[in-house]
């Protein structure tokens, strides 16, 4: 399969990046300046649904609102502020140079495309960097807490992947306080009447019409009822699929339904296999294990990563004296040390666990050491900084990392993959928007630290309001059906069928074995690294996999009342159709980028070897069962030389 | 180690409910207390029975989902924890725990541990935010901060919105979330124009929403996972009747 992909690299005339022609530093401002406008008095006549209230979904729907659109926003949680936005920790970045360290719109630019292995569309990568300052100073304006100098101005500090501060931060709860000011500005609108806000509703399936995205249908999770929405577009802001692989540092509820739903309706799901393996996690402790947590990346700041020398040294840890210890980042990325980018820290922790230096009871852990700040700046800084971080480590190991290191390992955090975008942010179904983590196109073949707030709220607040603009004004609004119509009808059939077989089978296992399950398969064999042999029988087993568990699935109770299971259980049959996507895709891409490191492509120092000629492109598959159809965007640099990617 | 559970069941909102017991023989002392409700679910999947259905999603204490009385007390034994971030270490083998879901008025169950705590987002709707359009923000250093003023207010900002304190009080009250959020964007030279309308604007939602008054019992503050003080809440009482008295 793989051979016949290499074959026909052909850019596919379906995928059409719209990107606007001129230098890069001026096409955003070009788009702007041509794009067509709609009048207020319209703007009132449209309705738009947004899916999701995270960081990406709460910026759109306030800010849509607040330009006179009608807007009904959907979320699976009790309250749009629990969106799993909340719990991203460190940072967001700008390129504001307030240290005056020599930060530019380009260099964020040009580090999140290096970041990001080069894999990533130059265009929105540019206009990422440049609307992130607007950021700041739109949240500072909504009351976010961000930590300040004694002068009175912001602070910054340092993230991976870059030299310079450019990250913003609220202690280690920069997500929590992002997501209220944009939650805030939400409420703002909900009680103006400008926004329905309609929480604990799960979006189960998309109605196209006419071609085009005209609603979609929810299951109220209180009731079970299903719900028909008619709008002029969709924004689908759901967040990534991480939690394909069970354990991950997502929320429980985070999940790939609304977007694989969207998927089958025609969206092209692109770059699958990039997912992100964050290296500071708490390591797993047993099987009982729900979810992991992680430990944000800027404890890389002051926090020294080393494992002992001598993989049978069974001291503890601070008996170990400093020639027995091997900082193994510093040692073999002396320019970056501990602050080299995620999926290069990963594998080296990997590596030396791997070869049996790992710590701890289980040895699938590193040492992330802070002695050295402690004595340095004094355990008051370090509280200071990363109190609550602390805290948390202590809460759930019982060990203080003020005496210790603490030991960590990588997770699954993040996924780049996602529906494939154009630069307007509309996916191949007309009149469908993918926002923030749930589509594909700003982090390339791996994110760097606090660009994932950052691109959410670019989305949201200072992209859709422009682009979805575009798409009202050029089309006819005669096309647009309403609940009435026979599509909704079709679909919600569909999803009530689908519910019903869950509810009905004869089975005896539950999603939570057949979720488990998965994610070892994805774990070994779809993780930290990949070979085709892993890659083909995983995609095997994921397949048996997904015909047992409509065999032998078992869910209790009834579809018209609160019933969680019930809702994993649909949740879970999505992501094992996505598992062997992602499975599919790495077995295609026969090179190593970002998170995504085959085994057979590594230069000899064991770094990732990417194959510019064959794989500069964006893989994007059209759903047809278990046989999808590729089709290739080829990436194209016209302002950045795609270099090896070095942080020695 | 083994514990036994007691467990509130309820059908529904209109449903009489009663606690249930529960053993389960394979906890450790590393799980949380929602992965041992976990276990017990896989339990009671396996004999045919219907789970105990609960709130919760981050699981490291940030959303603000999970909240449950646990031995009588709102998240449980240990201070300054969500329940989901309460250990099994800080039980004992054999111990039995009661756990029931959060109760008050304006809280009402929607079944066995789950309750609807919508209130709290139509107190935040009243005027728990500052009126900025997306777009109209100056430069973010334009207004100098001191850092004590931005780390007070990051304090009352931590809030995560799980309606302990309001399981905790006596009265019901959810003063201490209303003070947090009055607090936290008062004490910013960005929320302090529109100061006075927010005060009155929620505490007067607050009162509509069916919650209790405060009596200084201060029942909420030892609850609350984020360790917030009921120093907002006399801030809120001054501004309220500042407001009163220059209507």
């Amino acid at each position: 399969m793989a051979h016949s992909a290499r074959q026909s690299q052909v850019h596919s005339p379906r995928l059409d990046s719209k990107v606007p022609s001129g230098l890069l530093q001026q096409k955003w401002d070009i788009y702007k300046n041509q794009v067509s406008l709609v009048s207020p008095a319209n703007k009132r006549s449209h309705h738009i649904l947004v899916v999701g209230s995270g960081l990406a979904g709460a910026s759109a729907a306030a800010t849509l609102a607040g330009l006179g659109y009608q807007v009904t926003c959907f979320c699976i949680q009790d309250s749009p502020r629990r969106a799993h936005s909340i719990a991203a920790q460190g940072g967001i970045n700008a390129a504001k140079n307030y240290p005056n360290d020599g930060d530019t719109v380009w260099r964020l630019f040009y580090d999140t495309i290096k970041g990001g292995d080069y894999r990533s569309r130059e265009a929105n990568v540019y206009r990422l960097a440049e609307v992130s300052n607007n950021i700041i100073d739109q949240a500072v304006a909504q009351g976010v807490p961000f930590a300040r100098e004694y002068g009175g101005v912001l602070s910054n500090r340092s993230f991976g992947g870059a030299q310079v501060s450019r990250t913003f931060y609220a202690r280690g709860q920069t997500g929590q306080q992002l997501l209220l000011g944009a939650y805030q500005a939400l409420s703002h609108q909900i009680a103006g009447g400008r926004v329905k806000m309609l929480p604990r509703r799960e979006m189960v399936d998309l109605v196209v019409a006419n071609d085009r995205a005209c609603g979609l249908i929810a299951r109220n999770l209180l009731t079970g009822e299903l719900e028909r929405y008619a709008g002029d577009a969709v924004l689908l802001c759901t967040g990534g699929y991480g939690n394909a692989y069970y354990l991950s540092t997502n929320a429980k509820n985070s999940n790939v339904t609304a977007a694989w739903r969207c998927h089958k309706r025609g969206a092209f799901f692109a770059n699958p296999c990039y997912t992100q393996i964050h290296p500071t996690c708490i390591p797993v402790s047993g099987d009982y294990q729900s979810k992991l947590t992680l430990m944000s990346e800027s404890l890389r700041n002051d926090g020294r990563v080393w494992v002992p020398n001598d993989p049978h040294d069974e001291r503890a840890p601070e008996m170990i004296p400093e020639d027995a210890r091997d900082y193994y980042l510093e040692r073999r990325y002396p320019s970056f040390g501990n602050l080299v980018p995620r999926d290069v820290a990963s594998r080296a922790s990997k590596k030396e666990c791997d070869e049996g230096r790992g710590v701890g009871e289980t040895r699938l852990a590193v040492y992330l050491d802070f002695a050295h700040s402690i004595e340095r700046l004094g355990e008051h800084t370090i509280r200071e900084r990363y109190g609550n971080l602390f805290e948390m480590y202590q809460r759930i190991t019982g060990d203080n990392p003020y005496q210790t290191p603490m030991r960590i390992y990588p997770a699954v955090h993040y996924t780049m993959g996602g529906l494939w975008v154009d630069y307007e942010l509309q996916s191949t179904v007309p009149g469908l928007f993918v926002l923030g983590e749930a589509n594909f196109s700003d982090h390339g073949a791996n994110r760097l630290g606090a660009s994932a707030l950052m691109q959410g709220l670019a989305d949201g607040y200072f992209v859709i309001p422009y682009t979805l603009g575009a798409y009202l004004a050029g089309h006819n609004q005669s096309d647009q059906v309403s609940e009435t119509h026979d599509s909704f009808a079709a679909v919600e059939k569909e999803a009530s069928d689908r519910i019903d077989r869950i509810l009905h089978n004869d089975g005896d296992k539950s999603p939570t074995v057949f979720h488990r399950e998965l994610g070892r398969l994805l774990w070994d064999h779809v993780g930290m690294s990949r070979h085709r042999e892993g890659l083909e029988s995983s995609l095997q087993a994921i397949e048996t996999l997904e015909d047992e568990f409509w065999e032998r699935i078992c869910v209790p109770g009834s579809a018209d009342r609160y019933n969680k299971n019930l809702e994993f259980a649909g949740r879970v049959a999505d992501f094992l159709e996505l598992g062997s996507l992602m499975a599919r895709d790495a077995l295609r891409r026969e090179e190593s980028c970002g998170g995504h490191f085959r085994e057979e492509y590594q230069t000899p120092e064991g770094e990732a070897a990417r194959d510019d000629e064959a794989y500069a492109d964006v893989a994007a598959w059209e759903y047809q069962g278990r046989d999808p159809i590729l089709h290739l965007e080829q990436l194209t640099f016209e302002s950045v030389h795609p270099s090896k990617r070095s942080y020695k | 180690m083994v514990i036994n559970l007691r467990v509130w069941r309820q059908e529904g909102p209109d449903s009489s409910g009663r606690l249930v017991d529960y053993t389960v023989n394979q906890a450790s002392e590393h799980m949380s207390f929602l992965e041992l409700l976990d276990v017990l679910n896989e339990q009671l999947l396996q004999s045919g029975d219907d789970p105990v259905e609960f709130d919760s999603d981050c699981r490291e204490g940030i959303c603000g989902s999970c909240g449950l009385m646990v031995a009588g007390i709102a998240h449980g034994p240990q201070k300054r924890t969500a329940v989901c971030q309460l250990h099994m270490r800080s039980f004992k083998d054999g111990d039995t725990i009661t756990v029931e879901p959060f109760r008050a008025r304006a809280f009402p169950i929607i079944r066995d541990l789950v309750v609807d705590r919508s209130a709290f987002d139509r107190i935040i709707a009243a005027h728990g935010y500052v009126s900025v359009t997306t777009g109209s923000a100056p430069d973010a250093n334009a207004i100098p901060i001191s850092k004590d003023l931005a780390d007070d207010a990051m304090d009352y900002a931590a809030c995560i919105g799980c309606g302990a304190c309001v399981a905790a009080c006596p009265n019901g009250s959810a003063s201490l979330f209303t003070a947090a959020k009055i607090s936290h964007l008062g004490l910013l030279p960005q929320g302090r124009v529109e100061a006075s309308q927010r005060v009155m604007a929620m505490v007067d939602q607050m009162d509509v929403e069916g919650f209790g008054d405060c009596s200084n019992y201060a029942e909420c503050e030892a609850v609350c996972p984020k360790g917030i003080s009921i120093e907002g809440i006399a801030r809120m009482r001054r501004s309220y009747m500042k407001g009163v008295l220059s209507e």
